[in-house]
Protein backbone atom coordinates (compact mmCIF):
# COMPACT_ATOMS: atom_id res chain seq x y z
CA UNK A 1 0.00 0.00 0.00
CA UNK A 2 1.29 3.63 -1.05
CA UNK A 3 2.42 5.47 2.23
CA UNK A 4 0.00 8.54 2.99
CA UNK A 5 3.34 10.54 3.43
CA UNK A 6 6.47 10.07 1.78
CA UNK A 7 10.05 12.60 2.07
CA UNK A 8 12.39 11.73 -0.61
CA UNK A 9 15.70 12.46 -0.26
CA UNK A 10 14.82 15.95 1.34
CA UNK A 11 17.85 18.23 2.36
CA UNK A 12 17.08 21.25 3.97
CA UNK A 13 20.06 24.17 4.36
CA UNK A 14 20.20 27.64 6.55
CA UNK A 15 23.11 29.52 5.24
CA UNK A 16 26.28 27.54 6.19
CA UNK A 17 24.28 25.50 8.43
CA UNK A 18 22.63 21.97 7.20
CA UNK A 19 19.64 21.31 8.70
CA UNK A 20 18.93 18.22 7.19
CA UNK A 21 21.04 16.04 5.10
CA UNK A 22 19.08 13.65 3.45
CA UNK A 23 15.39 12.19 4.84
CA UNK A 24 13.76 9.25 3.67
CA UNK A 25 10.80 9.06 5.42
CA UNK A 26 7.81 7.01 4.96
CA UNK A 27 4.13 7.04 7.14
CA UNK A 28 1.28 4.23 6.28
CA UNK A 29 -2.20 5.00 6.70
CA UNK A 30 -3.70 5.23 10.05
CA UNK A 31 0.21 4.69 11.54
CA UNK A 32 1.39 6.67 14.62
CA UNK A 33 5.50 7.27 14.32
CA UNK A 34 7.50 8.34 16.21
CA UNK A 35 10.36 11.03 15.67
CA UNK A 36 13.08 11.01 18.32
CA UNK A 37 16.80 12.85 18.15
CA UNK A 38 18.90 15.19 19.77
CA UNK A 39 18.70 18.54 20.03
CA UNK A 40 19.80 20.52 16.76
CA UNK A 41 18.96 16.83 14.84
CA UNK A 42 16.80 18.69 12.73
CA UNK A 43 13.38 17.41 14.28
CA UNK A 44 11.76 20.65 14.08
CA UNK A 45 13.02 21.61 10.44
CA UNK A 46 11.66 17.92 9.40
CA UNK A 47 7.90 18.80 11.08
CA UNK A 48 8.76 22.73 9.71
CA UNK A 49 9.09 21.14 6.36
CA UNK A 50 5.77 18.94 6.78
CA UNK A 51 3.86 21.55 7.60
CA UNK A 52 4.46 23.57 5.14
CA UNK A 53 6.57 26.65 6.81
CA UNK A 54 9.80 25.64 5.56
CA UNK A 55 10.19 24.73 1.65
CA UNK A 56 12.98 22.04 1.34
CA UNK A 57 15.88 22.38 -0.94
CA UNK A 58 15.94 19.32 -2.57
CA UNK A 59 13.97 16.31 -2.85
CA UNK A 60 10.40 15.24 -2.71
CA UNK A 61 7.69 15.55 -1.06
CA UNK A 62 4.85 12.70 -1.46
CA UNK A 63 0.97 12.77 -0.56
CA UNK A 64 -0.86 9.34 -0.80
CA UNK A 65 2.03 8.90 -3.51
CA UNK A 66 2.23 12.20 -5.64
CA UNK A 67 4.44 14.85 -5.49
CA UNK A 68 3.48 18.00 -3.95
CA UNK A 69 5.02 21.40 -2.93
CA UNK A 70 3.58 22.76 0.53
CA UNK A 71 3.88 26.60 -0.20
CA UNK A 72 2.40 27.50 2.78
CA UNK A 73 0.64 26.27 6.13
CA UNK A 74 -2.57 27.23 5.00
CA UNK A 75 -1.67 24.89 1.90
CA UNK A 76 -0.93 22.27 3.96
CA UNK A 77 -3.46 22.60 6.05
CA UNK A 78 -6.14 22.81 3.45
CA UNK A 79 -4.14 19.04 2.02
CA UNK A 80 -4.88 17.95 5.16
CA UNK A 81 -1.50 17.89 6.88
CA UNK A 82 -1.93 19.50 10.18
CA UNK A 83 0.67 21.13 12.96
CA UNK A 84 -0.46 21.01 16.39
CA UNK A 85 1.65 23.19 18.64
CA UNK A 86 1.59 22.68 22.63
CA UNK A 87 0.45 26.55 23.27
CA UNK A 88 0.08 28.56 20.03
CA UNK A 89 -2.60 27.79 18.71
CA UNK A 90 -5.54 28.40 21.33
CA UNK A 91 -7.23 31.95 21.87
CA UNK A 92 -6.97 32.18 25.77
CA UNK A 93 -9.99 34.51 25.94
CA UNK A 94 -12.07 32.70 23.79
CA UNK A 95 -14.67 29.70 25.27
CA UNK A 96 -13.68 26.29 24.16
CA UNK A 97 -15.98 26.15 21.50
CA UNK A 98 -14.96 29.68 19.61
CA UNK A 99 -11.87 28.07 19.75
CA UNK A 100 -13.34 24.85 18.04
CA UNK A 101 -14.33 27.11 15.32
CA UNK A 102 -12.41 29.68 15.00
CA UNK A 103 -11.35 30.47 11.89
CA UNK A 104 -14.76 28.61 9.87
CA UNK A 105 -17.33 29.97 12.33
CA UNK A 106 -21.09 29.07 11.60
CA UNK A 107 -23.24 31.91 10.96
CA UNK A 108 -27.33 32.70 10.86
CA UNK A 109 -29.42 35.30 10.96
CA UNK A 110 -27.81 38.45 9.37
CA UNK A 111 -24.31 37.08 9.45
CA UNK A 112 -24.77 36.50 13.34
CA UNK A 113 -22.47 33.76 15.19
CA UNK A 114 -24.93 30.54 15.80
CA UNK A 115 -23.53 30.22 18.88
CA UNK A 116 -26.10 27.21 19.63
CA UNK A 117 -24.98 25.23 17.00
CA UNK A 118 -21.41 25.24 17.46
CA UNK A 119 -22.17 25.50 21.25
CA UNK A 120 -23.73 21.46 20.46
CA UNK A 121 -21.38 20.44 17.71
CA UNK A 122 -18.34 21.28 19.87
CA UNK A 123 -19.69 19.25 22.82
CA UNK A 124 -20.76 16.64 20.48
CA UNK A 125 -17.40 15.99 19.02
CA UNK A 126 -15.01 16.51 22.01
CA UNK A 127 -17.25 13.55 23.79
CA UNK A 128 -17.09 11.23 20.95
CA UNK A 129 -13.13 11.81 21.25
CA UNK A 130 -13.08 10.78 24.81
CA UNK A 131 -11.99 14.75 25.79
CA UNK A 132 -13.25 15.72 29.15
CA UNK A 133 -13.86 19.21 30.04
CA UNK A 134 -16.26 21.09 32.79
CA UNK A 135 -18.08 22.39 30.26
CA UNK A 136 -17.34 24.37 26.67
CA UNK A 137 -18.42 27.25 27.97
CA UNK A 138 -15.41 27.91 29.86
CA UNK A 139 -12.62 29.89 28.89
CA UNK A 140 -9.79 28.25 27.50
CA UNK A 141 -7.62 30.20 30.54
CA UNK A 142 -9.19 28.33 32.59
CA UNK A 143 -8.15 24.57 31.38
CA UNK A 144 -5.05 22.76 32.08
CA UNK A 145 -2.12 21.95 29.56
CA UNK A 146 -3.38 19.01 28.92
CA UNK A 147 -6.91 19.69 28.04
CA UNK A 148 -5.52 22.79 25.49
CA UNK A 149 -3.71 20.86 23.78
CA UNK A 150 -6.58 17.88 24.03
CA UNK A 151 -8.75 20.88 22.75
CA UNK A 152 -6.02 21.52 19.69
CA UNK A 153 -5.86 18.04 18.61
CA UNK A 154 -9.49 17.59 18.61
CA UNK A 155 -9.96 20.78 16.63
CA UNK A 156 -7.48 19.73 14.11
CA UNK A 157 -9.29 16.41 13.58
CA UNK A 158 -12.66 18.15 13.81
CA UNK A 159 -11.44 19.99 10.74
CA UNK A 160 -10.88 16.66 8.75
CA UNK A 161 -7.23 16.87 9.17
CA UNK A 162 -5.49 13.22 7.91
CA UNK A 163 -1.79 13.91 8.71
CA UNK A 164 -1.44 15.06 12.29
CA UNK A 165 2.46 16.34 13.45
CA UNK A 166 2.38 16.72 16.69
CA UNK A 167 5.25 18.60 18.04
CA UNK A 168 6.66 17.62 21.33
CA UNK A 169 3.31 17.07 22.95
CA UNK A 170 4.12 15.84 26.30
CA UNK A 171 6.79 18.51 26.93
CA UNK A 172 6.46 20.35 30.08
CA UNK A 173 3.07 18.38 31.22
CA UNK A 174 2.97 15.90 34.14
CA UNK A 175 2.39 12.31 33.92
CA UNK A 176 -1.07 12.65 34.31
CA UNK A 177 -1.62 15.40 31.56
CA UNK A 178 0.41 13.23 29.72
CA UNK A 179 -1.69 10.13 29.93
CA UNK A 180 -4.34 12.29 28.32
CA UNK A 181 -2.76 13.13 24.99
CA UNK A 182 -1.69 9.34 25.39
CA UNK A 183 -4.66 8.67 25.25
CA UNK A 184 -6.60 10.57 22.96
CA UNK A 185 -3.64 9.34 20.36
CA UNK A 186 -4.68 5.74 20.95
CA UNK A 187 -8.05 6.79 20.70
CA UNK A 188 -7.22 8.60 17.70
CA UNK A 189 -5.36 5.22 15.78
CA UNK A 190 -8.43 2.86 16.70
CA UNK A 191 -10.70 5.04 14.62
CA UNK A 192 -8.00 5.08 11.99
CA UNK A 193 -8.90 7.73 10.42
CA UNK A 194 -5.85 10.17 10.93
CA UNK A 195 -1.95 8.84 10.74
CA UNK A 196 0.30 11.06 12.99
CA UNK A 197 4.00 11.87 13.63
CA UNK A 198 4.70 12.27 17.09
CA UNK A 199 8.03 14.57 18.18
CA UNK A 200 9.09 13.47 21.53
CA UNK A 201 11.55 12.87 24.17
CA UNK A 202 10.58 11.10 26.30
CA UNK A 203 11.12 7.52 24.91
CA UNK A 204 9.03 5.38 26.83
CA UNK A 205 6.01 7.46 25.85
CA UNK A 206 7.12 6.72 22.24
CA UNK A 207 6.89 3.30 22.95
CA UNK A 208 4.33 2.83 24.54
CA UNK A 209 2.00 4.31 21.91
CA UNK A 210 3.68 4.21 18.92
CA UNK A 211 3.58 1.94 15.80
CA UNK A 212 7.21 2.87 14.59
CA UNK A 213 10.27 4.63 15.99
CA UNK A 214 12.52 6.76 13.45
CA UNK A 215 15.35 8.21 14.83
CA UNK A 216 17.10 11.29 13.14
CA UNK A 217 20.73 12.26 13.79
CA UNK A 218 22.36 14.81 11.95
CA UNK A 219 20.10 15.59 9.61
CA UNK A 220 19.54 11.96 8.21
CA UNK A 221 17.29 9.20 9.90
CA UNK A 222 19.43 6.50 11.02
CA UNK A 223 17.20 4.11 12.34
CA UNK A 224 13.63 2.81 11.75
CA UNK A 225 12.30 -0.32 13.26
CA UNK A 226 8.75 -1.17 14.38
CA UNK A 227 8.09 -0.58 18.20
CA UNK A 228 7.47 -4.08 18.58
CA UNK A 229 11.04 -4.92 17.59
CA UNK A 230 12.64 -2.58 19.21
CA UNK A 231 13.00 -1.30 22.81
CA UNK A 232 13.57 0.73 25.54
CA UNK A 233 17.06 -0.15 26.01
CA UNK A 234 18.16 -0.21 22.55
CA UNK A 235 16.95 3.72 21.87
CA UNK A 236 18.60 4.70 24.89
CA UNK A 237 22.30 2.86 24.02
CA UNK A 238 21.72 4.35 20.68
CA UNK A 239 21.51 8.28 21.77
CA UNK A 240 24.04 7.37 24.64
CA UNK A 241 26.68 6.17 21.57
CA UNK A 242 25.90 9.22 20.11
CA UNK A 243 26.66 11.43 22.65
CA UNK A 244 29.62 9.49 23.67
CA UNK A 245 30.86 9.72 19.99
CA UNK A 246 30.05 13.86 20.35
CA UNK A 247 32.18 14.42 23.57
CA UNK A 248 35.20 12.84 22.26
CA UNK A 249 35.43 14.83 19.18
CA UNK A 250 34.87 17.85 21.10
CA UNK A 251 36.99 16.86 23.98
CA UNK A 252 40.21 15.90 21.40
CA UNK A 253 42.15 18.97 20.10
CA UNK B 1 -16.72 38.41 51.02
CA UNK B 2 -14.09 36.37 48.22
CA UNK B 3 -17.52 35.78 46.32
CA UNK B 4 -18.65 39.18 46.07
CA UNK B 5 -15.37 40.69 44.99
CA UNK B 6 -14.88 38.23 42.24
CA UNK B 7 -18.56 39.06 40.83
CA UNK B 8 -17.63 42.45 40.88
CA UNK B 9 -15.02 41.93 38.92
CA UNK B 10 -16.53 39.80 36.24
CA UNK B 11 -19.52 41.56 35.62
CA UNK B 12 -17.61 45.32 35.35
CA UNK B 13 -20.49 46.77 33.34
CA UNK B 14 -22.86 46.41 35.70
CA UNK B 15 -20.29 47.79 38.24
CA UNK B 16 -19.91 51.01 36.42
CA UNK B 17 -23.46 51.49 35.86
CA UNK B 18 -23.52 50.98 39.57
CA UNK B 19 -20.81 53.40 39.77
CA UNK B 20 -22.65 55.96 37.09
CA UNK B 21 -26.19 55.76 39.16
CA UNK B 22 -24.74 56.10 42.51
CA UNK B 23 -23.00 59.58 41.39
CA UNK B 24 -25.89 60.21 39.55
CA UNK B 25 -28.39 60.16 42.70
CA UNK B 26 -25.45 62.04 44.76
CA UNK B 27 -25.66 64.69 42.63
CA UNK B 28 -29.85 64.91 42.38
CA UNK B 29 -29.83 65.53 46.19
CA UNK B 30 -27.33 68.14 46.44
CA UNK B 31 -28.52 70.02 43.22
CA UNK B 32 -32.41 69.77 42.01
CA UNK B 33 -30.82 71.04 39.03
CA UNK B 34 -29.72 68.14 38.11
CA UNK B 35 -32.67 65.91 36.34
CA UNK B 36 -33.61 68.47 34.54
CA UNK B 37 -34.45 68.40 30.64
CA UNK B 38 -31.70 71.09 29.85
CA UNK B 39 -28.91 69.65 31.91
CA UNK B 40 -29.36 65.69 30.99
CA UNK B 41 -29.24 67.15 27.41
CA UNK B 42 -26.06 68.59 28.69
CA UNK B 43 -24.72 65.38 30.09
CA UNK B 44 -25.73 63.55 26.95
CA UNK B 45 -24.21 65.81 24.59
CA UNK B 46 -21.03 65.44 26.91
CA UNK B 47 -21.16 62.05 27.06
CA UNK B 48 -21.78 61.38 22.98
CA UNK B 49 -18.62 62.09 21.59
CA UNK B 50 -16.59 60.49 24.16
CA UNK B 51 -18.89 57.19 23.73
CA UNK B 52 -18.67 57.38 19.91
CA UNK B 53 -14.98 57.73 19.73
CA UNK B 54 -14.53 55.38 23.00
CA UNK B 55 -16.59 52.23 20.68
CA UNK B 56 -13.64 52.48 17.97
CA UNK B 57 -11.01 52.68 20.55
CA UNK B 58 -12.32 49.86 22.30
CA UNK B 59 -12.57 47.47 19.27
CA UNK B 60 -8.55 48.60 18.70
CA UNK B 61 -7.53 48.00 22.14
CA UNK B 62 -8.97 44.14 22.13
CA UNK B 63 -7.65 44.07 18.89
CA UNK B 64 -4.13 44.96 20.62
CA UNK B 65 -3.52 48.23 18.98
CA UNK B 66 -4.37 51.67 20.03
CA UNK B 67 -4.97 54.91 17.86
CA UNK B 68 -4.09 58.19 19.08
CA UNK B 69 -5.00 60.40 16.68
CA UNK B 70 -8.80 59.92 16.58
CA UNK B 71 -9.18 63.39 18.20
CA UNK B 72 -7.49 65.26 15.72
CA UNK B 73 -9.70 63.19 13.16
CA UNK B 74 -12.36 65.11 14.66
CA UNK B 75 -10.91 68.55 14.39
CA UNK B 76 -9.72 67.69 10.49
CA UNK B 77 -13.52 66.54 9.19
CA UNK B 78 -16.03 69.10 9.75
CA UNK B 79 -13.04 71.29 7.94
CA UNK B 80 -12.98 68.88 5.09
CA UNK B 81 -17.09 69.79 5.15
CA UNK B 82 -16.00 73.03 4.77
CA UNK B 83 -13.97 72.96 2.41
CA UNK B 84 -16.08 70.46 0.49
CA UNK B 85 -19.43 72.56 0.00
CA UNK B 86 -17.47 76.24 -0.07
CA UNK B 87 -14.52 75.71 -1.74
CA UNK B 88 -15.35 72.48 -3.95
CA UNK B 89 -18.86 73.21 -4.69
CA UNK B 90 -19.55 69.55 -3.55
CA UNK B 91 -23.26 68.64 -2.90
CA UNK B 92 -24.12 68.68 0.92
CA UNK B 93 -24.66 64.59 1.42
CA UNK B 94 -21.66 63.84 -0.41
CA UNK B 95 -20.10 66.54 1.19
CA UNK B 96 -20.61 64.74 4.59
CA UNK B 97 -19.75 61.66 3.60
CA UNK B 98 -16.36 62.65 2.16
CA UNK B 99 -15.83 64.27 5.64
CA UNK B 100 -17.04 60.64 7.53
CA UNK B 101 -14.78 58.48 4.37
CA UNK B 102 -11.39 61.24 5.42
CA UNK B 103 -11.31 59.56 9.03
CA UNK B 104 -11.67 56.02 6.97
CA UNK B 105 -8.92 56.82 5.06
CA UNK B 106 -6.59 58.01 8.45
CA UNK B 107 -7.49 54.85 10.20
CA UNK B 108 -6.59 52.73 7.11
CA UNK B 109 -2.82 54.87 6.90
CA UNK B 110 -2.72 53.83 10.41
CA UNK B 111 -3.59 50.56 9.40
CA UNK B 112 -1.36 50.06 6.55
CA UNK B 113 1.68 51.36 8.55
CA UNK B 114 1.43 49.60 11.95
CA UNK B 115 0.41 45.99 10.43
CA UNK B 116 1.93 45.73 6.75
CA UNK B 117 5.55 48.45 7.79
CA UNK B 118 5.67 46.73 11.46
CA UNK B 119 5.36 50.23 12.92
CA UNK B 120 3.84 49.89 16.40
CA UNK B 121 0.47 51.60 16.76
CA UNK B 122 1.52 54.23 19.65
CA UNK B 123 4.30 55.76 17.17
CA UNK B 124 2.30 55.33 13.93
CA UNK B 125 -0.60 57.33 15.42
CA UNK B 126 1.67 59.46 17.63
CA UNK B 127 3.09 60.60 13.90
CA UNK B 128 -0.56 60.95 12.86
CA UNK B 129 -1.63 63.12 15.71
CA UNK B 130 1.13 65.74 14.91
CA UNK B 131 0.64 65.32 10.93
CA UNK B 132 -3.26 65.83 11.15
CA UNK B 133 -3.42 68.52 13.70
CA UNK B 134 -0.76 70.35 11.22
CA UNK B 135 -2.83 69.90 8.30
CA UNK B 136 -5.85 71.24 10.51
CA UNK B 137 -4.10 74.34 12.00
CA UNK B 138 -2.43 75.02 7.99
CA UNK B 139 -5.59 74.60 5.64
CA UNK B 140 -7.65 76.65 8.17
CA UNK B 141 -5.12 79.66 9.40
CA UNK B 142 -6.12 78.08 13.01
CA UNK B 143 -9.29 80.49 12.57
CA UNK B 144 -12.73 78.88 12.99
CA UNK B 145 -15.26 79.02 9.65
CA UNK B 146 -19.07 78.67 9.91
CA UNK B 147 -21.28 75.81 9.05
CA UNK B 148 -21.76 76.04 5.35
CA UNK B 149 -25.02 77.30 4.35
CA UNK B 150 -26.40 73.92 2.38
CA UNK B 151 -26.06 72.10 5.60
CA UNK B 152 -27.38 74.34 8.16
CA UNK B 153 -30.80 73.04 8.83
CA UNK B 154 -32.69 69.91 9.09
CA UNK B 155 -29.02 68.56 8.01
CA UNK B 156 -27.53 70.04 10.59
CA UNK B 157 -30.28 69.42 13.43
CA UNK B 158 -30.42 65.80 12.48
CA UNK B 159 -26.25 65.68 12.61
CA UNK B 160 -25.94 67.32 15.88
CA UNK B 161 -27.91 70.70 16.89
CA UNK B 162 -30.57 69.13 17.85
CA UNK B 163 -31.41 68.33 21.40
CA UNK B 164 -31.28 64.61 21.54
CA UNK B 165 -29.46 63.92 18.23
CA UNK B 166 -26.14 63.02 19.92
CA UNK B 167 -27.73 60.07 22.24
CA UNK B 168 -29.33 58.99 19.53
CA UNK B 169 -26.21 58.60 17.64
CA UNK B 170 -24.39 57.32 20.61
CA UNK B 171 -27.14 55.11 21.65
CA UNK B 172 -27.67 53.44 17.68
CA UNK B 173 -23.60 53.15 17.29
CA UNK B 174 -22.95 51.48 20.44
CA UNK B 175 -25.56 49.45 20.12
CA UNK B 176 -24.44 48.16 16.41
CA UNK B 177 -21.22 47.89 17.49
CA UNK B 178 -21.52 45.95 20.95
CA UNK B 179 -23.44 43.30 18.67
CA UNK B 180 -20.70 43.00 16.13
CA UNK B 181 -17.78 42.45 18.77
CA UNK B 182 -19.92 39.98 20.60
CA UNK B 183 -22.08 38.16 18.02
CA UNK B 184 -19.90 38.46 15.00
CA UNK B 185 -17.04 36.81 12.80
CA UNK B 186 -15.26 40.40 13.04
CA UNK B 187 -15.48 40.44 16.79
CA UNK B 188 -14.60 37.14 17.66
CA UNK B 189 -11.58 37.45 15.41
CA UNK B 190 -10.86 40.88 16.83
CA UNK B 191 -10.72 39.38 20.18
CA UNK B 192 -8.47 36.45 19.18
CA UNK B 193 -5.95 38.97 17.32
CA UNK B 194 -5.32 40.32 20.17
CA UNK B 195 -5.66 37.65 22.61
CA UNK B 196 -3.17 35.44 20.60
CA UNK B 197 -2.02 36.67 16.97
CA UNK B 198 0.00 33.97 16.17
CA UNK B 199 -2.49 31.39 17.17
CA UNK B 200 -5.21 32.99 15.15
CA UNK B 201 -3.68 33.15 12.20
CA UNK B 202 -2.90 29.49 12.45
CA UNK B 203 -6.27 28.89 12.78
CA UNK B 204 -6.71 31.39 9.62
CA UNK B 205 -7.94 34.86 11.21
CA UNK B 206 -7.06 37.64 8.28
CA UNK B 207 -5.51 39.47 11.09
CA UNK B 208 -4.36 42.17 8.95
CA UNK B 209 -7.36 42.76 7.73
CA UNK B 210 -9.08 43.14 11.38
CA UNK B 211 -6.41 45.06 12.11
CA UNK B 212 -6.69 47.54 9.86
CA UNK B 213 -10.53 47.23 9.25
CA UNK B 214 -10.47 48.20 13.11
CA UNK B 215 -8.30 51.39 12.53
CA UNK B 216 -10.59 52.54 9.44
CA UNK B 217 -13.68 52.26 12.22
CA UNK B 218 -11.99 53.89 14.54
CA UNK B 219 -10.87 56.60 12.23
CA UNK B 220 -14.76 57.07 11.00
CA UNK B 221 -16.38 57.03 14.42
CA UNK B 222 -13.54 59.57 15.66
CA UNK B 223 -14.68 62.13 12.11
CA UNK B 224 -18.38 61.33 13.35
CA UNK B 225 -18.06 62.62 16.42
CA UNK B 226 -16.33 65.71 15.46
CA UNK B 227 -19.08 66.58 12.54
CA UNK B 228 -21.68 65.70 15.57
CA UNK B 229 -19.62 68.54 17.78
CA UNK B 230 -19.14 71.12 14.92
CA UNK B 231 -23.44 70.82 14.35
CA UNK B 232 -23.75 71.49 18.01
CA UNK B 233 -21.42 74.22 18.52
CA UNK B 234 -22.42 75.79 15.45
CA UNK B 235 -19.44 76.77 14.20
CA UNK B 236 -16.02 74.21 12.46
CA UNK B 237 -13.80 75.58 15.51
CA UNK B 238 -9.74 73.83 15.00
CA UNK B 239 -10.44 72.85 18.80
CA UNK B 240 -13.05 70.76 18.73
CA UNK B 241 -11.70 67.50 19.92
CA UNK B 242 -9.34 69.38 22.10
CA UNK B 243 -6.25 68.28 20.73
CA UNK B 244 -5.30 64.99 22.87
CA UNK B 245 -8.60 65.52 25.13
CA UNK B 246 -11.01 63.64 23.27
CA UNK B 247 -8.81 60.65 22.40
CA UNK B 248 -7.92 60.64 26.10
CA UNK B 249 -11.07 61.12 27.36
CA UNK B 250 -12.29 57.70 25.39
CA UNK B 251 -9.20 55.68 26.49
CA UNK B 252 -10.11 56.36 29.78
CA UNK B 253 -14.10 55.70 29.36
CA UNK B 254 -12.68 51.97 27.29
CA UNK B 255 -10.09 51.28 31.08
CA UNK B 256 -12.97 52.50 33.16
CA UNK B 257 -15.40 50.29 31.25
CA UNK B 258 -13.17 47.48 31.48
CA UNK B 259 -11.09 47.05 28.47
CA UNK B 260 -7.41 45.70 28.55
CA UNK B 261 -4.67 47.53 27.22
CA UNK B 262 -2.94 44.25 26.40
CA UNK B 263 -5.60 42.81 23.84
CA UNK B 264 -7.66 40.41 23.96
CA UNK B 265 -10.84 41.50 26.20
CA UNK B 266 -12.91 44.88 26.69
CA UNK B 267 -16.65 45.41 25.87
CA UNK B 268 -18.10 48.12 23.79
CA UNK B 269 -21.31 48.92 26.71
CA UNK B 270 -18.33 49.54 29.42
CA UNK B 271 -16.55 51.78 27.72
CA UNK B 272 -20.13 53.77 26.56
CA UNK B 273 -20.75 53.52 30.40
CA UNK B 274 -17.11 54.47 31.07
CA UNK B 275 -17.82 57.84 28.79
CA UNK B 276 -21.35 57.85 31.02
CA UNK B 277 -19.49 58.40 34.23
CA UNK B 278 -16.70 60.77 33.06
CA UNK B 279 -20.03 62.88 31.41
CA UNK B 280 -21.68 62.71 34.79
CA UNK B 281 -18.99 63.36 36.94
CA UNK B 282 -17.80 66.62 35.30
CA UNK B 283 -21.50 67.90 34.69
CA UNK B 284 -22.06 67.26 38.65
CA UNK B 285 -18.75 69.01 39.79
CA UNK B 286 -20.09 71.95 37.82
CA UNK B 287 -23.44 72.09 39.23
CA UNK B 288 -22.04 72.02 42.82
CA UNK B 289 -19.94 74.49 41.96
CA UNK B 290 -16.47 72.41 42.40
CA UNK B 291 -13.83 73.70 40.15
CA UNK B 292 -12.46 71.58 37.25
CA UNK B 293 -9.36 70.90 39.02
CA UNK B 294 -10.13 68.31 41.14
CA UNK B 295 -12.17 66.51 38.05
CA UNK B 296 -8.72 65.46 36.77
CA UNK B 297 -7.72 63.97 40.73
CA UNK B 298 -10.68 61.64 40.23
CA UNK B 299 -10.04 60.64 36.73
CA UNK B 300 -6.85 59.81 37.62
CA UNK B 301 -7.54 57.79 40.44
CA UNK B 302 -10.75 55.81 38.54
CA UNK B 303 -7.85 55.19 35.46
CA UNK B 304 -5.27 54.00 38.24
CA UNK B 305 -8.54 52.01 40.09
CA UNK B 306 -9.72 50.60 37.01
CA UNK B 307 -6.46 49.22 35.64
CA UNK B 308 -5.45 47.67 39.09
CA UNK B 309 -9.08 45.58 38.95
CA UNK B 310 -7.87 44.70 35.55
CA UNK B 311 -5.10 42.91 36.81
CA UNK B 312 -6.30 41.70 39.34
CA UNK B 313 -8.94 40.37 37.57
CA UNK B 314 -6.40 38.47 34.87
CA UNK B 315 -4.81 36.94 37.54
CA UNK B 316 -7.70 35.50 39.02
CA UNK B 317 -8.82 33.67 35.88
CA UNK B 318 -5.36 32.35 35.21
CA UNK B 319 -5.68 31.31 39.12
CA UNK B 320 -9.39 29.83 38.41
CA UNK B 321 -8.14 26.50 36.55
CA UNK B 322 -9.23 23.82 37.64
Amino acid sequence: MTPVLQMERVAKRFGAVTALREVNLNLAAGEVLGLIGDNGAGKSTLVKLLCGFHQPDSGHILLDGEEVTLKSVRQARALGIDIVYQDLALINELSVYHNMFLGREHVGFARLLSNRRMRGLAREHLDAMGVRIPSVDVEVAKLSGGQRQAIAVARSVYSRSRILLLDEPLAAMGAKEGALILDLVRDLKARGEVSIVIIAHNYAQILDVCDRVNLLQHGTITFDKPTAETSLQELTDLVVAEYRKARTRGGSP
Amino acid sequence: MRRVREEFLRHREASVLVVALGLGLYFMSVTDVFLSAANLVNISQAMAPAAIVACGTVLLLVSGEIDLSVGVVAALAPFMMHYAIDFWGVPAIPAILLALLTGTLIGFGNGFVTVVLRVPSFVTTLGTLYFVTGVVLTTSHAYPAEIPGPVDGAIGAWLGAADWAHLGWALVIVVFLHVVLTRTRWGLHTVAVGGNPLGAAEAGVRTARIKIGNFMIAGTLGAFAGLIEAFRIHTIDPNIGGGTGLMFTAVSAAVIGGTALAGGSGTIVGGALGALVLAVLQNGMNLIGISANPYFLILGLAILVSMIANVYLTRLRRAGRT
